[in-house]
């Protein structure tokens, strides 16, 4: 909402000398975001002067044009020559120039110059170059008499009339009006207020027939009409200019009047050209099917939910939103019926979504109307129209329906200030109430306390907490302060619960007087295991080397044919949105590798080429079968533990998922020797160092896991089951994705682990190990971890560690097929000191295991 | 050589005359003197100290003496031996502090030259901004609550008091997850705010309840430098008996002052959210210029635009509809909640400018962060 302030001053006796910049502090301070004060003079300096055209001579041009060669007196002892194009003014009228040494908005500089044969000691201005208009077919005339030649024209026109841009929270619908503003700034500058005061005729539903058929969605329908209007008639300048500084372009003088008193008053209303329509005026539910042209010229298939205005031709304006085509006020509309209505804001707001047309009508139904306005809207619009228009007020005023009961709210008077932690007393509560609009009565419920003075005693919960002590006791059953009746104001709507009369109170006595106390919480249990382990997890990765990412959780499906996925791979089935922010990517993630192999192009694109990078976030999963959401739940309490259940049902599955990628050199090459480039066995490490977090070992084994490469594939096992993927990826996919080559990556679910329970220390023997190597030939395709794993086995006790250092193969002297794993072992005994015989037996032990197991051969 | 049971004179055994031993005694300093690297030193030690020295050879001759003459050509013979294997001490400390200094030298590096072999360490200035949320509250006995990021619309807005119709409803630009049958009507939505998880502590819990809730949120905005479709936000709800909004004041200059230092406080302006009432809007005290820019033009604050403030989010009273609807009697219990985007507060905290830098995953700027935003 933008308004001027001068429009604002008209409601309200704001303090002498009180800047716009200090009016805006005063509103933020109640509750309203001013994003901005300006005026359309900050964009002009210099002389911008009220001039009188004294004569003039039109001189036809070369080009076809004629210029005007006019005398303007500007104030000063001789006139002044100034050359015109526009020719929408005669001899003796008003008009604004701009003088040499100013400059217009747009940073657009005057000076003298020669042009047409003439100097041009000047410019004759137009609406547009003033920037407070649209209309640049003509100069801008003044009415005759609005001023003297030499005026300041940014006086005579308003332009240092500073504007409000106030962003309106929904539940304020009446601040989307200048006398809601108003009303504001009173409160917040503790002014009186000044509401509209006009006489009403009594209402003889003569004004146009109307009907209304669906009492629930308008509940109040209003009607004047006017007629012999001059369709020729301009609107004032003074109205253009602050529907321009409003932000609205000026279209006609009914239409304009519309919009005028829209603003001035919060009543949306609409002009039907009184000639188009077609009999009586009914309201009711649109029909499945119907049509209506909006302004918009759109033809819009109505649905049986929308409210339509319609006549005997059938819809005439989508109500509340839009009017239609069909009754549109046009350049020859003379007769004109006024409505002012109010709307169910649900229905309007429906409407809204529905037909994606938001417009300034439906931005304030939807928050909220004051249904006692209309008639002050209509009369203000009628006397307009009279006034400027030279229409006449045509008898009659149609009401229809009474608008909402008003609602009435118990209001505990010491509510606010146990709210607030604050002392307010009653006196002060119902002061704030009755600035706002509302009525307020005491209460006869509670005669014993109902007018005594609350302060003492109640305020004190919440604002003795000396800092060790809880935070105050509950508050109390019965209420000391007694019982306010409150009936909030026809312009507030949104005043419907305790809460709500409040925040009033507390916002008008201002929020800066709230203390500032920390409250005591009860001993808490800190970061949950299972987030400790997150926390230790991600830094133990980070600490390995791997940079951290957070990427957006869109998926493109076609990185799936990429993988070479098959058809019924479970990452295919993904959550889709109905509203993606690109076409291309209108899932949810099932996996963290697309966006991190992305990621990693993107990386690469960008100059980076040894990149270890993770990500640690949700998949999303859809439920094995599809769950309709439940029936509407309800708010008003809480809802039974089966219709949570049947909420939580359709909620899918999210685990939480870690993954690496990596590419280039994972140790970089340096002054110290060659770099190693990343790949498999890093991405299997990565998840290894995961499960050391949780304290766990994974089990490794082969896999064939697309998009991993099938001869560098590792699946990765917790307890028997496979709870991620590590290796290089396949050749295929590195190509596609464009990725580095040997692109290498790892995938785990996260939810697979657990918080790790106390570590057990070990019992340490101080004895002397005895270590022995032992290189066993096994056939290659002997997973080493098979080997270390019979070799563990077979030591028994008395091995203390085990740890492969070399595997070797060389088909001429091992023969082909078979490999040679060498093992550190290091013996120990707990009780004494090992003998080599022992330790020599166990060794031996350990190859006999293996041999059993794999046919695995001392290498000799 | 005398046999060894000769009843020789000790004069006549040439090998230990004063002359001799002095002699041998002078060869072994000459050695010694003239041994300049520690085998030299070995060497000459061998000849003048060692089985086969002239002292070593003398010594032998004592036995051969009568028992009378034993003592004194001994004495005399230890008295030489002990001198020589002073001497030879003495060379030998000085050489090998001669040979420590210059080794010690040799192997002297440059110990400037890099080992960064290692790629560099580097977490997400959003997961630790939120780690430190969680910090700052579990210090003060909070809880740090989560919550599943694909939402049931009746947690994300029915039960915070945003109806279907609610004006508020369509101004938070919700991505709706789509039904079976292709429109949107699954009852999902991308959770447009960290809210539903109070609703479902509230749900599940009985107060008191004093939880902070980070994560990860979604609107349908697109990327550009504030804005980012999946942003993170931090909210914080407190339901207790006796909570009034002086608490969520001194809540809020807690936290401000832990993540932006002493002295920075907050200030509550009205506002509305449907989940809370009273509503407000927290600002935060400008922490480039602590309010010295307003009214100054000499001094213009480019981090707050010169207002002294700036905006950090929503907070209020728990609506009591809220409460209501998650089981909890407001006549009994009130309750505040605040909430603010993770980024925006890093972007102040970091001093980092634009959310395309943040949301990107450009490793460059995540390794600046290094473990701790």
């Amino acid at each position: 909402m933008r308004a001027s302030v001068s429009w604002i001053a008209e409601h309200v006796d704001l303090p002498p000398g009180l800047t716009p910049r200090e009016l805006g502090e005063a509103l933020v301070r109640v509750g309203l975001e001013v994003e901005r004060v300006e005026s359309a003079a900050d964009g002009i300096s210099g002389p911008l002067v009220v001039g009188r055209v004294l004569s003039f001579v039109d001189e036809p041009q070369k080009n076809g044009k004629v210029i005007r060669w006019c005398s303007v007196d500007v104030g000063e002892d001789e006139p002044r020559g100034i050359v015109c194009g526009a020719h929408n003014f005669a001899a003796g009228e008003l008009i604004v120039a701009v003088l040499p040494g100013a400059t217009l908005p747009g940073g657009f500089a005057i000076s003298a110059r020669k042009t047409y044969g003439h100097v041009s000691d000047g410019m004759i201005c137009s609406a547009r170059e003033l920037g407070i208009g649209e209309d640049h077919a003509g100069i801008l005339v003044l009415e005759a008499d609005s001023a003297k030649p030499g005026d300041d024209a940014l006086d005579v026109l308003g332009l240092r009339d500073a504007v409000l841009d106030i962003a309106v929270t929904p539940d304020r619908g009446y601040c989307l009006s200048v006398r809601g503003l108003a009303r504001e700034a009173g409160a917040a500058l503790d002014v009186a207020f000044h509401d509209f005061t006009m006489a009403l005729p009594a209402a003889d539903q003569g004004a146009y027939p109307v009907t209304v058929a669906d009492p629930i969605g308008c509940d109040q329908f209003s009607a004047r009409a006017v007629t012999g209007l001059d369709p020729t008639a301009p609107t004032p300048p003074s109205i253009a200019a602050r529907l321009h500084a409003a932000g609205m372009r000026s279209i006609s003088l009914p239409v304009d009047v519309t919009n005028y008193v829209m603003l001035e008053t919060g009543q949306p209303l609409h002009a039907f050209d009184r000639a188009r329509l077609n009999g009586a005026i009914d309201v009711r539910r649109a029909s499945a099917g119907e049509k209506l042209t909006t302004l918009d010229g759109v033809i819009r298939v109505l649905d049986p939910d929308d409210l339509v205005v319609t006549d005997e031709s059938g819809p005439i304006a989508l109500a509340g939103v839009m009017g239609g085509a069909s009754t549109e006020i046009s350049g020859e509309t003379t007769d004109i019926v006024l409505e002012a209505a109010h709307w169910h804001p649900a229905a309007i707001s429906r409407a809204v979504r529905r037909h994606k047309l938001p417009s300034e009508a439906a931005k304030r139904f939807e928050r909220g109307v004051d249904p006692r306005i209309a008639g002050v809207a209509l009369q203000r619009c009628v006397d307009l129209l009279v006034e400027h228009g030279g229409a006449s007020a045509a008898p009659g005023y149609t009401v229809i329906g009474d608008g909402p009961a008003p609602v009435t709210i118990s209001l505990p008077a010491n509510r606010a200030a146990e709210l607030a932690g604050l002392p307010i007393d009653a006196t002060t509560v119902r002061a704030r109430l009755e600035q706002v609009g509302c009525v307020v009565t005491t209460s006869t419920a509670d005669e014993s306390t109902a007018d005594e003075s609350p302060a003492d005693g109640t305020t004190a919960d919440g604002l003795t907490v000396d800092g060790s002590t809880g935070n105050g006791a509950a508050p109390e059953t019965t209420e000391p302060g007694g019982l306010f009746t409150v009936t909030p104001p026809t312009w507030r709507p949104d005043l419907t619960d305790p809460a709500d009369l409040v925040e009033e109170v507390v916002r008008l006595v201002g929020y800066d007087q709230i203390p500032s106390i920390l409250p005591s919480a009860p001993a808490g249990n800190g970061w949950t295991p299972r987030q400790r382990l997150r926390r230790s997890a991600s830094r133990s990765l980070a600490e390995a080397g791997y940079a951290e990412v957070i990427n957006y959780p869109f998926l493109s499906p076609a990185v799936h044919d990429a993988f070479g996925l098959p058809a019924d791979d479970e990452r295919r089935r993904a959550i889709r949105l109905a509203n993606p922010i690109s076409e291309a990517e209108p899932e949810m993630r099932t996996s963290l590798l697309p966006g991190l192999l992305a990621n990693l192009v993107r990386n690469v694109g960008r100059g980076s080429r040894d990149l270890a990078i993770f990500e640690m976030g949700l998949v999303y999963l859809p439920a094995e079968t599809t769950t309709p959401p439940p029936p509407r739940i309800g708010v008003e309490h809480r809802p039974s533990d089966a219709e949570l259940a049947a909420i939580e049902r359709t909620v899918p599955r999210q685990p939480r998922h870690v993954a690496t990628a990596t590419a280039g050199e994972f140790e970089r090459a340096g002054w110290w020797g060659q770099g190693r480039l990343s790949g498999w066995a890093d991405a299997v490490e990565a998840a290894r160092t995961i499960a050391r977090a949780a304290r766990v070992e994974l089990d490794v084994r082969k896999g064939d896991i697309p998009p991993w490469h099938p001869g560098r594939c590792a699946e990765l096992l917790l307890d028997g089951a496979v709870v991620g993927v590590a290796g290089e990826l396949h050749p295929r996919v590195i190509a596609a994705l464009d990725l580095p080559p040997r692109t290498s990556a790892m995938e785990l679910n996260f939810d697979a682990f657990s918080p790790p329970p106390p570590a057990q220390a070990p019992t340490l023997s101080n004895f002397p190990p005895v270590l022995l190597d032992l290189a066993l030939v096994v056939p290659e395709e002997v997973p080493a971890a098979d080997v270390l794993a019979a070799v563990r086995t077979g030591a028994g006790q008395l091995l203390e560690s085990v740890r492969l250092f070399d595997v070797y193969s060389d088909p001429a002297r091992l023969g082909s097929g078979l490999r040679s794993l060498a093992f550190a072992l290091k013996f120990r005994a707990m009780d004494r000191t090992l003998t080599l015989d022992e330790a020599t037996a166990a060794r031996d032990a350990a190859v006999a295991e293996a041999a059993a197991r794999f046919g695995a051969t001392l290498r000799a | 050589m005398s046999g060894a049971n000769d009843p020789y004179d000790p004069k006549q055994v040439a090998a230990l005359s004063p002359d001799a031993l002095a002699a041998g005694v002078a060869a072994a300093r000459r050695a010694f003197d003239q041994a300049s690297n520690l085998d030299d030193l070995h060497g000459a030690q061998s000849a003048h100290l060692g089985d086969r020295s002239p002292l070593a050879l003398a010594n032998r001759e004592i036995a051969a003496l009568p028992p009378a003459a034993k003592a004194d050509a001994g004495k005399r013979i230890n008295a030489a031996r002990s001198e020589v294997r002073q001497m030879y001490a003495e060379r030998l400390a000085l050489l090998q502090t001669e040979r420590d200094a210059r080794v010690l030298v040799e192997e002297s590096v440059d110990v400037t030259l890099p080992w960064d072999r290692r790629l560099e360490a580097a977490r997400h200035p959003l997961t630790t901004t939120q780690e430190l949320v969680g910090d700052v509250f579990t210090a003060m006995g909070w809880e740090v609550a989560e919550g599943p990021e694909i939402e049931a619309e009746w947690f994300n807005f029915d039960a915070l008091n945003i109806g279907v119709d609610h004006p508020a409803r369509s101004l938070m630009d919700t991505f709706f997850v789509q039904g079976p049958d292709g429109s949107a009507d699954s009852g999902l939505v991308l959770r447009t705010h960290t809210s539903p998880v109070q609703a479902r502590v509230m749900l599940a819990r009985t107060p008191p309840i004093y939880i902070v809730c980070p994560g990860k949120v979604f609107r349908t905005d697109e990327l550009d430098a504030t804005h980012s479709p999946v942003f993170h936000q931090l909210e914080g709800l407190v339901v207790d008996k006796g909570i009034t909004m002086a608490h969520l004041k001194g809540t809020l200059d807690h936290m401000a002052e832990a993540f932006f230092g002493p002295g920075i406080i907050t200030r509550l302006r009205p506002s509305y959210f449907p989940f809370t009432e009273p509503s407000a809007e927290p600002d935060l005290l400008c922490f480039v210029c602590r309010g010295e820019s307003v009214g100054n033009p000499d001094r213009p604050c480019r981090t707050c635009g010169s207002e002294g403030w700036i905006e950090w989010g929503g907070c209020g009273m728990v609506n009591p509809r809220v409460l209501r609807a998650c089981g909890i009697d407001p006549e009994v219990y009130s309750g505040f909640a605040f909430g603010m985007g993770i980024e925006r507060t890093m972007m102040f905290r970091n001093n980092a400018a634009d959310m395309r830098d943040i949301v990107e995953g450009d490793v460059r700027f995540t390794a600046a962060f290094g473990m701790e935003a």
